[in-house]
Formats: structure tokens, sequence, C-alpha cells
């Protein structure tokens, strides 16, 4: 496949509450804000009660599956260190493992935005300007938590730019 | 014209984004994933939706509503077609005047399901058309379409979604709004056509397969199929999500994407598999299309039995087309749902297990207490069914075995199809008397947090009549009614659970505590309701 029809697709994994799909509605929204083709898919139901939660988001010129076939992820984005080994077999050889470890310990006021913090590691990588994450996220999110939700966006871009995310071994 | 606005919507935002675009009058259903969010986005878009106490009674309103000439919309999981299979057949005999749509959500690889159902045999069996979208565009669109076929036939339209179609997000310009129907509902008597006695029905059923015929030469010629790629050497016939899969695990492919999988085009498949080398049939579930198109003396490829079997996706589609009958790669075990920490059911389960009982149970979050550290069910079947089995064993089983069954069910599900079991054990009661507990959170927790008639609260959170349990229970002469807090003081509620076990009597304990996850709206919408009378009382003495 030629670069410009190349279909990026990213997972995003945790557990349930841990805002995984919140992180993926974002996503999907700033890829929508940049005009391309996107598609999103998540199971709900008995995967919201504490058990394994993921997401898959895929965007490009024309998407056809919603699914990012496994072995095929370009990013694995993961909330819960210990969702890492379950939810490896989706990244494609080469492809960007983004963890908690990627944000410094005691960086987050509050550990619930650990999930817009890592798309703020994941940020540096996509071909979406900064403005359009911002608007994706103050659309996903209620007004009272626009600024401490975009200041630790800001936070996971820095540490990302640090170049602190972990290459797939 | 304008370009139409582009969105980004799941499947079940863009069939009640249709349903508003296209002047659905009533929109009913029960919850159930993944259909829930159609009635809810319905009724956020300004839409008139209601929940029903289950699909059976959904259907039975929608149709009193397509009868008086308005547009309805019933909206299901799979299994809850199950539910609404009665009202289903015969309305497909006395047809409709308005529009009657009905969704079937279904759920192959049961994400959150009993069963994995294909409902593209209900079409069949029922003998009603059905549209499968592939992504929330058609879902746009296909639900605009089956309002049009349903109205020009009048015949009741089966819409059938799967989990991701429903719950995936993908782009929609909604364009193509339909006529708002501005004739205003009336009633026209047609007691032939409505009074499905036998002298009526054996016309009425004539009257079906030939609209059947009509729609099937329209599906042929106009219908919503079509065909892409170009490589002649390998065709493949497929519908819904399964073309999504197709298309990018063979891009090149001549593809026959069927929208209307009844009845099928049998002429345009013909001509498409002649015009191919090798035609391969692409379906999740059943192998439904091919059987129809193997029947009709087409020679298609199937894919092996174990492809029946869960969701297909890229991969699976793949191996199907190179015939690799290999072992699948497994999913690592991820980690299983849990009940919540806090959760009023752990309470309960708690108590059942220490009491060592049987525990026939039923659809709902408290499924969960069958998996560790409480491993609490023994049987879980369908909506109700706790009831009817626990007094099924109770009846053959040795005493001291009986002693031990206890039936557990929700309230929502106790709503839903409860309410007949235990008139059941009132008629028929078990010699050793039976214990049934409703665990009355105050909401449909498993699907979303959703209302129902035991809330007192109508789908937008309005007050509304209310049923309350333990008059209805007691109303059907059952002596022995609690209505107890299961973590108020959990010692007493266990010697509650195991002197009633024994009693020989029929017991019901209403286990009420609110949802954890429910309690703090439930409290807002309780304090909304008493400002909304105080001010209407307010009002009326101004009167």
């Amino acid at each position: 496949m030629s670069n410009r029809t190349k279909v990026t697709n990213i997972v995003i994994a945790g557990l349930g509450g841990q805002g995984v799909l919140k992180a993926s509605d974002i996503i999907a929204d700033a890829a929508f804000r940049a005009g391309l083709d996107v598609k999103k898919s998540e199971i709900h139901g008995m995967s919201q009660r504490g058990g394994s939660v993921s997401s898959d988001v895929r965007f490009g010129e024309r998407v056809f599956s919603p699914m990012v076939p496994v072995g095929e992820a370009d990013y694995l984005v993961v909330l819960s260190p210990d969702q890492v080994e379950p939810n490896r077999w989706r990244l494609r050889e080469g492809g960007t493992l983004i963890t908690p470890e990627a944000i410094p310990e005691g960086a987050l006021r509050d550990k619930r935005s650990l999930n817009v913090a890592l798309l703020g590691c994941l940020s540096v990588s996509l071909p979406f300007p900064e403005s359009a994450w911002e608007e994706a996220i103050r659309q996903s999110l209620v007004p009272k938590l626009h600024a401490a939700n975009l200041q630790v966006f800001a936070l996971g871009r820095a540490e990302a730019h640090k170049a602190l995310s972990v290459p797939n071994p | 014209m304008s370009e139409p606005e582009r969105l980004l919507l799941s499947g079940d935002e863009a069939v009640a984004l249709a349903a508003r675009d296209g002047d659905i009058a009533l929109g009913t259903g029960y919850p159930g994933t993944p259909s829930t969010e159609i009635l809810e986005s319905f009724s956020r878009l300004g839409g008139r939706a209601q929940w029903s106490p289950n699909e059976k009674v959904a259907l039975e309103v929608g149709l009193g509503v397509a009868y008086a000439g308005a547009r309805a919309l019933v909206t299901m999981k799979h299994v809850g077609l199950n539910v609404a299979a009665d009202p289903l057949f015969t309305a497909a005999y006395t047809g409709v005047t308005g529009a009657l749509v009905v969704v079937s959500a279904d759920d192959p690889g049961m994400a959150s399901s009993q069963n994995e159902q294909d409902n593209r045999r209900y079409a069949v069996a029922a003998g009603i058309p059905m549209l499968e979208p592939a992504d929330s565009q058609e879902a746009y669109e296909f639900t605009l379409l089956a309002l049009h076929v349903s109205e020009r036939w009048g015949i009741p339209v089966l819409l059938r979604l799967t989990t991701r179609v429903c719950h995936s997000s993908t782009v929609v310009r909604p364009a193509g709004a339909l006529t708002p129907s501005n004739a205003p509902a009336t009633f026209v008597r047609d007691i032939k056509g409505r009074v499905m006695i036998p002298a009526y029905a054996r016309p009425a059923h004539r009257r079906l397969r030939e609209k059947l015929a009509r729609i099937q030469e329209w599906n042929e010629s106009e219908g919503p199929n079509r065909e892409t790629g170009s490589d002649r050497s390998l065709g493949i016939i497929t519908a819904g999500i399964s073309f999504m899969h197709a298309r990018e695990a063979a891009p090149e492919a001549a593809v026959l994407k069927l929208g209307m999988s009844y009845p099928l085009p049998l002429e345009t498949i013909r001509r498409f598999v002649g015009s191919v080398s090798r035609c391969v049939v692409i379906e999740e579930g059943d192998p439904y299309l091919l059987e129809a198109i193997r029947a009709a003396g087409l020679a298609v490829e199937g894919r092996p039995e174990g492809y029946r079997f869960g969701e297909l996706d890229v991969n699976r589609v793949r191996r199907i087309l190179a015939a690799d009958t290999s072992p699948e790669p497994v999913a690592p075990a991820g980690k299983p749902p849990q009940l919540c920490q806090g959760c009023p059911h752990r309470s309960v389960f708690g108590a059942l297990r220490n009491l060592d009982c049987i525990v026939a149970s039923d659809i709902g979050c408290y499924t969960l207490a069958v998996l560790p550290p409480f491993e609490a069910a023994d049987t879980c079947v369908c909506m109700g069914a706790s009831i009817g089995v626990g007094l099924g064993l109770r009846h053959v089983l040795p005493p001291e075995q009986a002693r031990r069954v206890v039936s557990t069910l929700g309230d929502s599900t106790f709503i839903h199809s409860g309410i007949t079991g235990l008139v059941e054990m009132v008629y028929n009661p078990p010699k050793t008397g039976h214990l049934v507990i409703i665990l009355d959170n105050g909401t449909t927790a498993m699907t979303g947090l959703q209302e129902h008639p035991g809330t007192g609260r109508t789908l937008d959170h309005q007050p509304t009549g209310k049923v309350v349990i333990e008059d209805l229970v007691r109303s059907l002469g059952i002596a022995r009614v609690y209505v107890t807090d299961p973590t108020a003081n959990s010692a007493a509620f266990q010697e509650l659970v195991a002197a009633s076990l024994g009693s020989g009597e029929l017991t019901v304990i209403v286990a009420r505590r609110n949802c954890l996850l429910a309690a703090g709206r439930i409290k807002e919408y309780e304090r909304f309701a008493a400002h909304k009378e105080i001010t209407e009382d307010c009002v009326e003495q101004q009167d």
C-alpha cells in the first residue's frame, strides 16, 4: 500500500473505569477534525465492571474494518501495567508501545488523568495539529475538567519529546 | 444543494438520527447491549422514546402506533426478539398502515450476551424483510429505507445490526430525510386485515407471500445491493460488517454486498456467481447466505465450521479465503469483570455462598457472582428463567437438596419476565416451598443504568407511575414477603435467607439498596421530582 492510503492503527487498553473509551473518543475526534476517514470500535457491557477494556481507532484516507487486525497496531497505549502482556499481540513488529512509565512518578496530581497524559505522549507521533487535540479534549470532557486535562496533555507531550516512549522489542 | 454535514456517530446514534429525520412518532424498546443507546440518543435528539417492561410489549405498542398510520421504531438485542417473536409473526400477516421498523441488535462473539443466535433466521421464519447495514452511514440510510419499505408495502421491517455496527463510530453524512408523515394518526377500521381469526388469517398469509414476492422484485432491481472490486478470479458475497473485513482482506476481489438479506435478490446473486471464477460467501454466525444460495443451485464456497463461532475480523477472513484450517491464535486472557467493590449484590451472594445454596440465577450484573470469590450461581438461561428453573429444581430434587434452592433476579429482570414465574409459584408451589430473592438496586444496571417501571421514572428520568414490587408480590397472595437492605446487617440477612430456605413456605425477599453507580443520580432525580411536585401544587392552588 502506498503511504497515501496507509491506515494508522491505534489500540488503547486498560481496565474498566480508567478512561480507555474516553481516550479513544478523543483520538477519533482529533482525526475526524483533521478531515480523515476514521473508525473507532469498542466493546461495552460486561467489560465495564473493572475488567479488561480495549478500544481500536483507525484513520486514513479510507478505512474499512473498524477493528485493528491482530499484529497490525502501529501504537498500543496501555493504561494499566498488568494489561501490557495481554495486549502486546495487537502490536505490529516495530510498533510503538506507550505505558504509564512514560509519565514520571508523581507528575500527575490526579491519576484519573493518566489517559489524557498518555494521549499527550501519543500525540507527538500523529499528524494532527495540537489545536485539534485540544479541541477534541474540550469536546469530550465537561468544562470543569478542561484546564487540568489540557495541562496533563501538555505534560505528556513534553515527556514524549524527551523521547521516553518505549519502542516495542 | 449544500454539502450535508459530516458527523462521527456510532451505529446506534446513526439509527437514532435517522429516526428523528424519518419522523418516528414513537420509539419503544427494552434495554439490551448493544441496542440500548438507540432510544437514549433518539430521546436526546428530541424524539419521543420510552422503555417498555419487555420487548414483547414494546413491539405491541409499536404495532399499535403503526396500525394508527404513524411511524414506529422498536429496539432490542437479539435475544429480545425471542420475547417479541409472538407478535412479530402475526404482525407480518396483519401488516401495518404506517411504518414499523424493528431493530434486532445481534451479538456474534457474545460480548455481552448468553448466546450468539443469528436473527436473520427470524426474517425467513416470520416472513419479514430484513436490512443489514455495515457501518454508521448505512445504519442511517437503511433506517430511512426500512421506513420506506415498511410504508410502501405495509409490512414490518427488521433492521439487523451487530455489535460492531452498533458500537463502532464511523463518519456519517446524513442526507435524504424522508418527507415527514404529515397525515395525522387516525383509526381506520380494517377488521379482516387486523383481526387474525383463522378465516381472516388464511388470506392474510397469502397477502404476505404476495408482498414478499413484490419486495424481492424490488430488491433485484432497486435494492441496496452493490458490487465493488474488479478481480473476477475471486468473488465474495457478503453483508453487514463482514463486508468491511472482506473488503480489507481482499481489496481487489469482486464483491457483491447485500444490503437486504431477506428476501434475497437471487437473480442478482446468480449473475454475480456466473461472473467470477471462484465465489466465496463471507458471513458471521449461521451459514444463512450460503444455504440460501446453494439451495438456489449455485456453486459457492463456504467457510470451515470453526468460523461460525465468534465475530469475524480481517485476519479471520484472510484465513477463510486461504481455506486455512490450522488452529487460530488464542487471545491472551485479560482481567474478567467483577461486581463493583461496595456493590449491594455482594452481601446477597456472600450469604448464598456461605449457606451452600443451589442458585437459579438470571440475567444482569449479578450474573458476575458466578465468578470467584462467590461462585454462587448455578444456572443462567434467559430473562426471568431463575424462577421457573428454581421451581423445577424444587419439584424433583430430594428434599434436603430442594431446600437449598433459591431463585435470584434483579428488579428490571423481575418486571421484564419474573412476574409470570411468581404466578406459577403461587399456582404450583413445591412441597418444600421456595425462596425468590429480588435484587432491587433501583436501576437496570448492566446495560448502563436505565429506568424501568419499578423506578417510577421514564426513559428520560421524569416521574411517572411506579410499580411497587413488594405490593405486586403481596397481591399474589404470597404471605412471607420481606423488604430489607442486604448491606445493613449481613449476618441478619443470612439468617433470614437460612430461615426462609427451610420454612416450607413461599417467600420473596426484596433485597433493596441502590446500585453504587446509580445512587448519586437517583438522589438527584428524586430531589428534582420532589421540587417539581411542590411547584405543581403551588400552580394548582393558584388555579
